[in-house]
């Protein structure tokens, strides 16, 4: 066949014809806000002039952008960014995942515990949790234990969901409670530190960059799992109608399953990230991440109602959410003002996306 | 009830495009009870090879019913179903669409923010790399065999790209029906096909009815639209309060709408079948 046009019935259509994708939108967003705080530099008297994401003083790294904030930036959204990954194919699945934040927490508690060294400067690890036999294992080690937790909890989620009927909100609300708790009485709340070399160097690698490695290796990754294979095909369309997924022979309470289980495994992997970037474990990382994540994942387009959404979306909705805030320490405004201004944005991001489903409805 | 078999079987097929006297589908006293509520009782039915038969009856007479215990929606109170020949069990929609049932459900089970190849192919969908779940797309042949479909069925989509829920209600339907015809079934199903359809797009799911006669594909079309059953079927078969109450044959224009009115109503019942009166 040919691409470009066919003649159906009289009709003809062109094979390669799209819609103005949805993630251009968020795109021109991203770029509509970065260029609101630089006139806001420019105009407002304190700012001397300053710019958010440019320094054409180029003697500095050798280029005009500003790459240590841009380094900030991306950074800041890494961690959050992989838990967003996951709550991107709850969400287009029709679901919702509240319990990433305190999967994060468990999993930096317990992982963390299995990547100690003996011997901090000579003496022995004065946050030791486990005996000599399990000090300085190799960093595989941690990271399968992180994996494991993050499917576990994850595969409970979907379990709950799918066979028990009990609404996402609630199971994974369970969960995020559970979680929280399991993560303080792991040590009891005592903060678990001193990795090894290896484990610290999955967070810290790559001069600093290993998590964006990692944020945006797990996001193309995953867009292409959604976009090119049958678990994409079928996320959409269960969240899209569960019922025509349903008749369709779509074996939808396993599907959810594995969505579900895919969302903790990410979480885990964040926790790694996080854990090992901050050298420490404590029992109250990752509080208010899933909200974030859900932050993000809105921001980027993908709809609450599910079936309509993009991994592209997620990471541009990722970059929004990391300007905004880079923007307001940037303006020097108080963090108070920023989770004030984060949250009218996740309610303008949801009225947005209801504006344009009942726009969708009434054209149909 | 083997008497009321004998009198389908001996149904006359000497004039018209006759089907073959082989039986596509039988069911035997099937039965669907909702707690209380008799919603389908002791249905005794019989499809033939290349025959177009119409299910009619009030709202409420148990017609969707009736499909729905067939294609393995739902399971049935009791009763059997035979199926080319053999007892079937249907535990799901797929199962009866892998022995060769595709249904048209009164409900669209279509998926609206996908497109026309990915809704043809839902639950089946064509790959190129076998990985479990995770199994790679093949979107070029999912295109083309969509292409084919819905030239064969003579549909008309500007866009097929396009997502389901930028189509009018005829598009959307003729989607659902192309889907049925890109698969060779052996027995199509269609609950109230042109319910909610205009005038041209009514037609235009008739002319893929009148398609599927010619190919000689057996379909069971559940409809309230009497000068569509009277163009488009060999016989009517007709429910009422859960029950079949008439059995007609309406190839030699012996019976007219007023008939089959009076059937549906109640007015009138087949003596074979006075129990639902
Ligand atoms: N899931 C159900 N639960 C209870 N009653 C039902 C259910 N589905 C259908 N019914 C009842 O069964 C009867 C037949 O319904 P249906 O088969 O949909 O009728 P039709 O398609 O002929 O209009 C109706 O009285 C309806 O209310
Ligand atoms: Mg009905």
């Amino acid at each position: 066949m040919s691409e470009t046009s066919h003649g159906i019935g009289g009709l003809t259509f062109d094979a390669k014809k799209r819609a103005w994708p949805n993630e251009m939108n968020v795109f021109i967003a991203l770029v509509a806000i970065i260029a609101i705080f630089e006139l806001l530099g420019q105009v407002l008297p304190y700012m001397n002039g300053q710019s958010l994401l440019f320094d054409f003083n180029t003697a500095r790294d050798g280029t005009i952008l500003n790459m240590v904030r841009l380094k900030i930036i991306i950074l800041q959204v890494s961690i959050i960014g992989i838990i967003a990954i996951g709550s991107t194919q709850v969400i287009i699945s029709g679901g919702i995942d509240l319990s990433p934040g305190s999967v994060v927490g468990l999993t930096a508690m317990v992982s963390m515990s299995f990547a100690q060294t003996a011997l901090v400067n000579g003496n022995p690890n004065p946050k030791a949790i486990f005996g000599e036999a399990f000090m300085d294992l190799p960093v595989i080690v941690p990271i399968i234990v992180a994996l494991a937790i993050g499917i576990l909890a994850g595969a409970v989620n979907g379990l709950l969901i799918a066979y028990t009927k009990i609404p996402p909100f609630i199971a994974t609300l369970g969960m995020m409670v559970a979680a929280r708790g399991a993560a303080k009485w792991w040590s009891k709340g005592q903060p678990i530190s001193f990795p090894t070399d290896p484990f610290a160097d999955i967070g810290n690698g790559l001069a600093g960059w290993s998590p964006v490695v990692i944020f945006i290796g797990l996001a193309i990754l995953f867009h292409f799992v959604l976009k090119y294979t049958v678990y994409g095909k079928h996320t959409y369309a269960i969240g899209s109608n569960e019922d025509a997924a349903r008749m369709s022979g779509i074996k939808v309470d396993r599907h959810k399953v594995l969505v579900y289980t895919i969302a903790g495994m990410l979480a885990g992997l964040s926790a790694l990230v996080l854990a090992s970037k901050n050298l420490t474990a404590q029992a109250g990382m990752g509080v208010m991440y899933e909200l974030d994540a859900i932050a993000m994942t809105v921001i980027g387009g993908v709809s609450l109602a599910g079936g309509r959404g993009s991994i592209v979306g997620t990471v541009l909705g990722a970059l929004i959410f990391g300007v905004i805030i880079s923007g307001f320490t940037y303006l020097r405004l108080d963090a108070y003002y920023q989770e004030m201004v984060k949250g009218a944005i996740i309610v303008a991001a949801v009225v947005l996306d209801q504006w344009r489903r009942g726009r969708a409805a009434a054209r149909g | 009830m083997s008497d009321v078999q004998t009198n389908l079987y001996s149904t006359d097929f000497s004039h018209g495009a006759a089907p073959s006297g082989e039986v596509i589908l039988e069911t035997r006293g099937l039965t669907k009870h909702y707690g209380g509520v008799h919603a389908l009782q002791d249905a005794n039915f019989i499809l033939h090879k290349g025959e177009h038969v119409a299910i009619m009856g009030d709202n409420g007479a148990g017609k969707s019913t009736f499909v729905r215990q067939i294609t393995g929606v739902e399971t049935r109170t009791r009763g059997e179903v035979v199926f080319d020949g053999r007892p079937v069990h249907f535990e799901n929609p797929m199962d009866a669409r892998d022995a060769g049932i595709e249904t048209v459900f009164q409900t669209l089970a279509l998926a609206d923010q996908l497109d026309v190849p990915d809704n043809l192919f839902l639950g089946r969908e064509l790959v190129k790399f076998k990985l479990g779940p995770f199994s790679i797309l093949d979107y070029k042949a999912m295109r083309e065999r969509t292409i084919g479909a819905l030239e064969k069925t003579g549909v008309k989509i500007p866009n097929i790209r396009g997502t389901i829920e930028r189509m009018s209600g005829g598009q959307r339907q003729c989607v659902a029906i192309a889907r049925t015809a890109t698969f060779h079934s052996k027995l199509t199903i269609m609950d109230e096909p042109t319910a909610a359809l205009g005038v041209q797009e009514t037609a235009q799911v008739e002319n893929i009815i009148r398609t599927l006669k010619e190919q000689g594909e057996p379909l069971i079309l559940v409809s309230h639209n009497m000068r569509q059953v009277m163009d488009l079927c060999d016989r009517i078969v007709v429910f009422r309060r859960g029950r079949i109450c008439a059995n007609l044959d309406i190839r030699a224009g012996e019976i007219s709408g007023e008939d089959v009115v009076a059937y549906i109503t109640g007015a009138k019942t087949q003596p074979e079948y006075a129990d639902a009166a």
